[in-house]
């Protein structure tokens, strides 16, 4: 491996880049999205089709003063915003974009991210509490509950795929996915795994939403129940830091099921493989998040909760069973 | 989702829910007890709009009074400016004219649908889902086009006068009507019911949600879709006709089950029935003036006058005292709401935050009727 100190300082400032690019255009693109599902125009003065809606976005929230209420934790509050950010930002490093874009090839990179978005998870707890607001403690306290509830049933899943690869690091896992739609994870012909891998597929997309807070799961910021939630005291660059996390949770979560399920950056039918296969596989998993959020209305926390641990989790439980026998028979 | 809730005194907070709060679309502020997510105990505290409109009524003239109706309810206008009109001329004995009758029949069902239509989807957004907000206001700014066209307003109408109505309507306002039936009903299978009304998630949200008994309607006076939806049949418009309405034929929905669900598939139905009577009383419409000769400045004998009518809420009562002068002794408006917000408190009670919020919204809440 290149060790030349370049190597890292290229990743930094690309990943940098692409974390800043989608966190930024992405809010961008589902108010857009929002927009024509509701049959409006969305943003559409700032340039071209409002492309620099984003950029005036950014300039008025970086200008906006930080208020602190009083009553507040002064450093918990300052803290959890970029707390956000981090984890996101952070398991950039073990994603492999292509067979060799990739900054760290880490054999327990898949734990690595898990463990990552469960730091995540803590600066909306943090923020929420610190906030001192009855609203964001209720949201931070959804926060815990339901990240708690839907990463068992998500890391079950996974233990199916690496139980099927038998490799917890990203880039092998891709890697065993190459040449066409039929090695995916999700359809896979070998070993006769196609039969219920689309079930595990499923689980793991929705738990996916439910981790990344987003509608019809978004308990945490439900505006009609909790005003805002763990957001309510915020404004400013630390409101935005928070919305940029959540952006970047989504593209990392899109990245991950595309990695686990849909081939990495295989092609479909075994030719041009590389990283725009990656790129247009992650998009339209964001578009549809997108679209399933100006769909549908929100669910309400306790059903959310049993739909995990009654459904959700025995499900991926019993698919588990299912994958070690098929793995064991054939 | 009846988990016995135990309230422990000591671990219960109290959580201000407005005046202002994205889920009380206006300034009604709810002080809530709770233990965690549940409801504890839920106390609305009302009064953040109050303008004095029954005082207001005592120092003016009967017609001066007229645009404070629009001010109440400002989401269904017209019923009141009905209600208001019908107490008047019942007790200066005026007649209306045929005509006059079945425009107001139609604006104040065209006005109902709009009522409808919003409380949809500010429901809808009560209920976490953003896009159908757009949908109903598409359907409801073609309302609000057709009735800025005769009456002038678009939300606050004072359209109503003693013996008749401002303003005839023309073909245009027909034509324009029967075309927006037209689509509303292509419209409503599609966009309203399949999208929405059959989506798993409201069906879970609202099913057995907010349990609303008969009994409970009894004790707090609750009227309108609220009553009709736990298994009452009672409609101004049936039960104490008024205008023309027995000329029509029309249904009154009611479901016994007492739940959201219930009350919002009342207002569902309403809208369709809604549709029925304006396209009956455009094919009835007669010819004829469309206002009765009526002296500047009424002054009916001194008495007691009463009259009703139904708005999209429920029944709005008019209790008009004169002692033979040129404005009212004493006016007291009856508000559908403000009976219908009563009951909260008790059925919110062991409720989760997120259910107590979708079946405030299932009440249909204008605040600036509650507070007059």
């Amino acid at each position: 491996m290149d060790t030349s100190i370049w190597r890292p300082i290229l990743y930094l400032i690309g990943f940098m880049a692409f974390a800043g690019v989608n966190a930024a255009w992405l809010g961008w693109a589902e108010r857009k999205g929002a927009a024509h599902i509701q049959r409006r125009n969305g943003p559409k003065e700032v340039g071209p089709f409002g492309l620099w809606q984003p950029l005036a976005d950014g300039i008025k929230l970086m200008t906006k003063q930080l208020l602190i209420p009083s009553g507040t934790d002064d450093i918990l509050f300052r803290i959890a915003p970029i707390l956000a950010m981090i984890p996101a930002l952070t398991s950039m490093v073990v994603i492999p974009f292509s067979g060799n874009i990739q900054a760290r090839s880490i054999d327990m990179s898949v734990l690595l991210i898990f463990a990552l978005a469960s730091i995540g998870m803590f600066a909306i707890l943090l923020g929420g509490w610190a906030s001192g607001n009855k609203y964001a403690v209720i949201s931070a306290a959804r926060v815990v509950s339901q990240s708690i509830a839907y990463e068992i049933p998500m890391l079950i899943t996974v233990i199916t795929i690496v139980m099927i690869t038998g490799s917890t690091n990203l880039q092998d896992i891709a890697l065993a996915q190459q040449g066409g739609f039929w090695h995916w994870n999700i359809f896979r012909l070998e070993g006769g795994h196609f039969v219920y891998m689309w079930i595990a597929f499923l689980i793991y997309f929705i738990c996916s939403v439910a981790e990344t807070n987003r509608a019809p799961f978004d308990m945490a910021e439900a505006e009609s129940e909790l005003v805002a939630g763990y957001m309510t005291e915020y404004g400013s660059m630390g409101f935005g830091l928070f919305m940029m996390g959540e952006y970047l949770n989504i593209v990392v979560g899109a990245c991950m099921t595309t990695i686990l399920f849909l081939g990495g950056w295989g092609s479909p039918f075994g030719f041009l493989p590389g990283i725009w296969w990656f790129l247009i596989k992650i998009y339209i998993l964001i578009f549809t998040i997108i679209w399933i959020r100006w769909t549908y209305p929100r669910t309400q926390i306790y059903k959310l909760l049993n739909l995990s641990w009654k459904i959700l989790i025995p499900f991926s439980l019993v698919n588990l069973l299912v994958t070690a026998a098929f793995i064991k028979v054939f | 989702m009846t988990a016995p809730i135990r309230c422990r005194e000591d671990e219960t907070f109290v959580l201000n829910l407005g005046p202002q709060h994205p889920a009380t679309h206006g300034v009604l502020r709810v002080k809530l007890t709770m233990d965690g997510e549940y409801v504890v105990k839920a106390e609305p505290v009302l009064g953040y709009i109050h303008r004095m409109h029954e005082k207001m009524a005592e120092d003016r003239t009967f017609a001066q009074f007229m645009p404070n109706t629009a001010r109440m309810d400002y989401l269904h206008a017209l019923a009141y400016n009905h209600g208001y009109v019908l107490t008047v001329e019942r007790a200066a004995g005026i007649e209306v004219p045929e005509r006059a009758e079945y425009i107001r029949v139609i604006t104040v069902e065209l006005n109902r649908l709009t009522s409808h239509l919003l409380w949809w989807a500010a429901f809808l957004l009560d209920l976490g889902g953003f896009s159908p907000l757009l949908y109903a206001f598409d359907d409801r700014e073609q309302i609000l086009d057709l009735l800025e066209r005769v009456t002038g307003s678009r939300l606050t109408y004072c359209y109503f006068r003693f013996g008749g109505v401002y303003n005839d309507i023309d073909d245009d306002f027909i034509t324009g009507t029967r075309n927006f039936i037209k689509r509303l009903r292509s419209r409503l299978p599609r966009l309203y019911h399949d999208l929405v009304t059959k989506n798993i998630i409201l069906i879970k949200r609202l099913k057995d949600i907010g349990f609303v008994s008969k009994e409970q309607c009894r004790k707090y006076g609750a009227t309108g879709p609220l009553l009709r939806g736990s298994g009452v049949q009672f409609d101004i418009r049936k039960n104490e006709p008024y205008s023309v309405y027995p000329e029509f034929d029309f249904d009154i929905p009611v479901y016994d089950e007492g739940d959201c669900m219930a009350r919002y598939m009342v207002r569902m139905d309403e809208i369709e029935q809604s549709m029925r009577i304006i396209e009956q009383a455009l094919d009835k419409l007669p010819d004829g003036p469309v206002r009765a000769k009526v002296p500047k400045i009424l002054k009916p004998a001194a008495g007691d006058y009463y009259a009703a009518v139904e708005a999209a809420r429920g029944s709005f009562g008019c209790r008009l005292v004169c002692n033979g002068d040129k404005s009212p002794y004493r006016l007291k408006l009856r508000s559908p709401t403000f009976s219908n917000l009563s009951l909260f408190g008790e059925v919110a009670e062991g409720m989760l935050l997120a259910d107590a919020l979708a079946f405030m919204g299932s009440l249909d809440l204008v605040i600036p009727e509650i507070d007059r």
